[in-house]
């Protein structure tokens, strides 16, 4: 084991946007403290600023070939850099919606800022992982800023309780996801993936190591189920999105999606794609399960926020069966869909966000009532919002559930695909029912936006882009394949 | 002589303890922590038999690894779990229902 004491700093270019990102937290941590009140502002700016600098550092690696630093353990390739970047883009434009919703509910403090920024850090981590111990320190570094970030409204009951049950949901899964990685480890005798995905696809394995690779491999699928928020690992989701501060739930809901598709590609497909025959049979009862339950769980809520948190998991559940077809052209589709879920779900929450003013918290679907009078505008850009989340062409929300399912098809799953379209036209009726509100329903309060302009534009952008990428699909869906 | 076997019996039974007690304790939040801990403990125990049988250090660097996220988690925990009782005035797991549907 003599790479151990090998080491370089010639090579640390790999992980430039790391590196400067760590060292802008723990300025920016320090500089917090010593700010007074009236400048808290700074911090934001910083924040944006570090945010910025990090996802251009990792748009300039695009385009490297592959490259493994620190023994094994961290990996940088295109994948690597492309999901760093649209993180970084999800993270700032989340900021720049939460900046909003932290005025209003005076949640506006250095701490949310530096908390966001450790979870970025720990999604870029655990974009690059490339051995079982950075990804596991990768997805720690994310979970236990989320935890704290949704704790951070410390008056309110509901956000403590969700933070509670992340806390223990997800604890619960970071232990079955390291069980499956110590079977791994103790049939293998590697922690890094190349030895791992070497060992694995080896033809003289016997019967014995199978049976143990399997046995690990179940632990590893549900801890990512879990992550990800697939059923039957699904019952933290709705509770946190609800109860969690909105800014949080916007968070939550966008970039560590991608850190989780990233962690499933490093372990099942760089890792284990020879054992895929053996994973893709559970990835295909969660995804069906997910869309199911995710599709006809959310017609009975009220609440916006967990009617968006029951879509997610039918979202989750198209990715999943992605990647359950085992090919190159599904996995390309599925992290298609990924991004556009992420684009859709920015979107989504920033309208609730919007309409957020001092001492009202938005959250019911009731909330929406009229909104057509009052905000012709912000009403059509829901309007395109919710109707790409139903998968209305051409939206964006059209192409990324056509391009799974021409996948899942050609791979010769039929009656999977026809079950996922039933559900997926089911679903239709409760984005229908928010539209209905805005459009046909008179309101009953007062719903003046006091958003500032940044926002508005950003929001308007956003759901353009979902327009836009809808009429011209191809490069992104070029863009996605090219990383498999 | 302890075999290999024996360690990853002892290590699935904790575990499986570990697990059981999540789901039916119905009383308390600490004891939530402990479960979680047990499961833990389980990992380490599996990742030090393995690397003791392997010959091979990996798998105990991952332990200590391990041990250091568990006291952030821990940490973290005790503090979320201090705000749960200046919200509710009590840490029993049924104070945990507000939110539903």
């Amino acid at each position: 084991m003599n790479n151990f004491i090998e080491f370089d700093t010639s090579s640390l270019w790999a992980a430039l946007p790391e590196i400067f990102l760590l060292s802008a937290i723990v300025v920016i941590l320090l500089l917090d403290l010593f700010l007074d009140k009236r400048f808290k502002q700074v911090t934001y700016y910083l924040t944006q600023l570090s945010l910025l600098i990090s996802g251009l550092l990792a748009f300039n690696l695009i385009g490297h070939p592959q490259t493994i630093i620190f023994s094994g353990s961290f990996v940088l390739d295109n994948m690597a850099s492309v999901f760093k970047v649209f993180m970084m883009g999800a993270t700032m434009v989340a900021m720049v919606y939460s900046r909003h919703y932290l005025r209003a509910h005076s949640l506006f403090r250095g701490e949310y800022f530096v908390l966001v920024l450790l979870s970025v850090l720990g999604m870029m981590v655990m974009i690059s992982g490339y051995s079982l111990l950075t990804l596991y320190l990768g997805l720690e570094i994310l979970s236990l800023s989320l935890y704290a970030l949704i704790a951070i409204a410390r008056e309110r009951a509901d956000a403590i309780e969700a933070a509670l049950k992340y806390f223990v949901l997800g604890a619960i899964a970071s232990g079955l996801l390291l069980y499956g990685m110590s079977m791994i480890y103790g049939i293998s005798g590697s922690l890094n993936i190349s030895d791992i995905a070497s060992f694995a696809s080896s033809a003289n394995l016997a019967s014995r190591e199978t049976l143990i690779i399997n046995f690990g491999l179940v632990f590893l699928v549900i801890g990512i189920a879990f992550k990800l928020g697939a059923v039957p690992f699904h019952m933290w989701v709705p509770d946190v999105y609800q109860g969690a501060p909105t800014s949080v739930t916007l968070l939550i809901s966008t970039a560590p999606k991608i850190a989780a598709v990233a962690m499933l590609v490093r372990i099942l497909v760089d890792g284990l794609g020879s054992m895929h025959a053996y994973w893709s049979d559970l990835f295909m009862v969660l995804s069906i399960l997910s869309i199911a339950l995710g599709s006809v769980v959310a017609l009975m809520q009220t609440n916006i926020k967990r009617l968006l948190a029951y879509s997610t998991i039918s979202h989750v559940g198209f990715i999943m069966l992605g990647f359950a077809t085992g090919t190159l052209t599904g996995y390309g589709a599925a992290t298609f869909y990924m991004l556009v879920y992420v684009l859709m779900s920015l979107a989504a929450f920033g309208v609730i966000i919007l309409l957020n003013k001092k001492g009202f918290e938005v959250d019911q679907i009731s909330d929406f009532k009229g909104l057509s009078k009052h905000s012709p505008w912000f009403a059509l850009m829901m309007l395109i919002i919710m109707l790409s989340m139903a998968g209305v062409p051409p939206l964006v929300g059209f192409y990324s559930k056509f391009f799974i399912l021409q996948q899942v098809i050609s791979a010769g799953f039929i009656t999977i695909a026809v079950i996922a379209v039933i559900f997926a036209v089911i679903s239709a009726y409760y984005y229908l029912q928010i539209i209905k509100s805005m459009y046909f329903d008179e309101a009953d309060k007062d719903i003046t936006i006091h958003a500032s302009i940044d926002m508005r534009l950003i929001l308007s952008i956003n759901a353009i882009l979902i327009l836009a990428v809808g009429l011209f699909p191809d490069f992104w869906m070029t863009l996605a394949l090219s990383l498999f | 002589m302890v075999s290999l076997s024996d360690y990853l019996i002892l290590s699935s039974v904790i575990f499986c303890i570990g697990l059981v007690g999540i789901f039916v304790n119905r009383t308390n939040i600490i004891t939530l922590l402990m479960c979680v801990e047990l499961i833990l403990v389980a990992v380490n125990t599996n990742f030090i038999a393995f690397s003791h049988f392997l010959g091979n250090e990996t798998g105990q660097i991952f332990v200590f690894f391990i041990l250091t996220v568990a006291a952030a988690e821990v940490a973290i925990g005790l503090a979320i779990l201090t705000l749960l009782f200046r919200n509710r005035g009590s840490i029993s797991v049924d104070v945990t229902n507000s939110l539903k549907g």
